[in-house]
């Protein structure tokens, strides 16, 4: 059966949305809030992004826009370049080797994943900023920023959940 | 679908698979390398890094406006509770402030009087730039804040930001129409400053926390919290004077200092141009060597009292001093 030519659209613009959300996302993530305290320890948003499109579509999400979101969070915040991609790569890696662990499991097990994931992800972080700066990074804003990340989990996963289910059910 | 087709399907699966792996472990060593890369050619780096800021500044710009305007009306909220609390505390501050005004106007009058009397050039600043904060980045591991204005705007790496309150960092990066501000919180921001009372001189070095603490103190020197920091000028960096914070702890690990800026307030900073050219722009150093080595002969006298006297007391006009400009 050939598709239509407005069908193959409609497809691509609903595989494409997860990637150019993740990306936006990296830059919301940066937009001032002006909560007294928060600056510091603001989750990291685009890593839950990526762990939840690695779980269910990995499709959707190759190492190639992989490597470009964590390029443009690199570029945006001041970090090292490089540093940034080399984490969401890494997540991108344990999550879709763990794939078949991981999907279908109820949502409780899927956020534990997040949790240790995310826990890798900072524990990276913090390990190649004081390494490239040479100096001992301070912890306490890392682990706070991680206790958000998985904070942050459930409302975000519920909206991508969503999406799921109204745009891609059928496939 | 015929079996030919899923045939076909079935053979090119292991290939897409494989092909995917590959691109993975491609990514990852592209990842690594730049991270090596940004270590050795900072310049190639900064200047890819102040195209994607101007490109992404617009979006951030308009997404900041309605933020800082949902903030302003809960703040606002929030003021309408302690109303008559914050009317009586305001009203107290007036009568005092009225005093100290009476005060400032005696000391200025009194300050103009002395610098004619001694020749004094005032160094004020050549221009201001007020911006809007546009996006607050790096969080746990770099401390940085976007502008929506940059060299377009005369906005030039190394000036100075403040607020009213005081120093907020220095200008690190300038795409056409952003620039990133290092916040002296930053792991890489060093500030030469002096502390009040003394004029005890000291680096005041970023770790990542919200207190930056003081380093290369002089061996033996007695500080307390509550004292005063602010920018010395040494460097050429930064003018003199700017109130950078206080002295919050003093413990055997380190002397933490609480900046006056709050990070959470910032919507509005000032760019202040001083016409300094201190700072280590590597750019500046290609293009004109010369101008950066030898301070101009004002800085070099700025940068030299050991013994607590005001800058002016180098000025060579001593002819008349002697006439005791004192009443």
């Amino acid at each position: 059966m050939r598709r239509t030519l407005g069908q193959r659209l409609d497809t691509m613009t609903r595989h494409s949305l997860p990637a150019l959300f993740t990306l936006l996302l990296v830059v919301l993530n940066m937009v001032p809030l002006h909560i007294p305290g928060i600056a510091r320890i603001m989750p990291v948003l685009p890593l839950i992004a990526v762990y939840h499109w690695s779980v269910y579509r990995p499709s959707l999400l190759p190492p190639s826009v992989v490597f470009a979101v964590g390029l443009l969070h690199d570029m945006l915040s001041g970090t090292p370049v490089g540093i940034n991609a080399l984490v969401y790569l890494t997540v991108y890696g344990i999550v879709v080797s763990q794939q078949r662990f991981l999907a279908g499991k109820p949502f409780f097990v899927v956020w534990l994943g997040f949790a240790v994931v995310s826990l890798i992800a900072t524990v990276e972080t913090w390990l190649f900023v004081s390494i490239l700066s040479s100096t001992v990074v301070e912890v306490n804003a890392a682990v706070f920023q991680f206790m958000l990340n998985v904070g942050c989990f459930p409302p975000l996963a519920a909206i991508f959940l969503r999406y799921q289910q109204a745009f891609m059910s059928g496939e | 679908m015929n079996d030919r087709q899923r045939a076909v399907l079935r053979m090119a699966q292991p290939v897409k698979k494989a092909t995917q792996r590959f691109a993975y472990v491609g990514f990852v060593v592209v990842a690594v390398a730049l991270m090596l890369f940004g270590k050795i050619d900072t310049v190639v780096v900064e200047r890819a890094r102040t195209l994607m800021t101007d490109a992404v500044a617009p979006i951030l710009s308009t997404i900041a406006r309605p933020v800082d305007s949902i903030s302003a009306f809960a703040r606002r909220i929030d003021a309408l509770w302690g109303l008559n609390a914050e009317n009586e505390r305001l009203r107290e501050q007036n009568a005092r402030l009225i005093q100290w005004q009476a005060v400032a106007r005696k000391l200025e009058a009194e300050n103009q009087a002395l610098r004619g009397v001694l020749n004094y050039e005032d160094r004020r600043a050549v221009g201001y730039v007020t911006t809007r904060v546009i996006a607050d980045t790096g969080r746990a591991f770099a401390h940085s804040l976007l502008v929506n204005a940059g060299n377009r705007a005369g906005i030039r790496k190394g000036q100075a930001v403040v607020t009213g309150h005081g120093l907020v960092g220095r200008i690190s990066g300038v795409g056409s129409r952003s620039a990133r501000i290092l916040l002296l919180t930053d792991l890489s921001s060093r500030i030469p400053v002096v502390i009040e009372p003394g004029r005890i001189r000291a680096i005041l070095a970023g770790d990542n926390s919200d207190r930056p603490h003081l380093i290369r103190l002089p061996p033996g020197t007695n500080l307390s919290p509550g004292d005063l920091v602010i920018t010395s000028g040494h460097g050429g960096a930064f003018p003199v004077g700017l109130p950078v914070g206080v002295v919050a702890t003093v413990s055997d690990v380190g002397i933490k200092v609480q900046p006056f800026v709050d990070r959470a307030r910032l919507e509005i900073v000032r760019v202040v141009d001083y016409g300094l050219v201190g700072i280590l722009d590597r750019e500046t150093i290609d293009e004109r060597p010369v101008t950066v080595t030898p301070l101009p002969a004002r800085d070099a006298a700025v940068a030299s009292p050991e013994d607590g006297f005001p800058p002016v007391a180098i000025n060579p006009v001593s002819g008349q001093i002697t006439g005791s400009p004192l009443p």
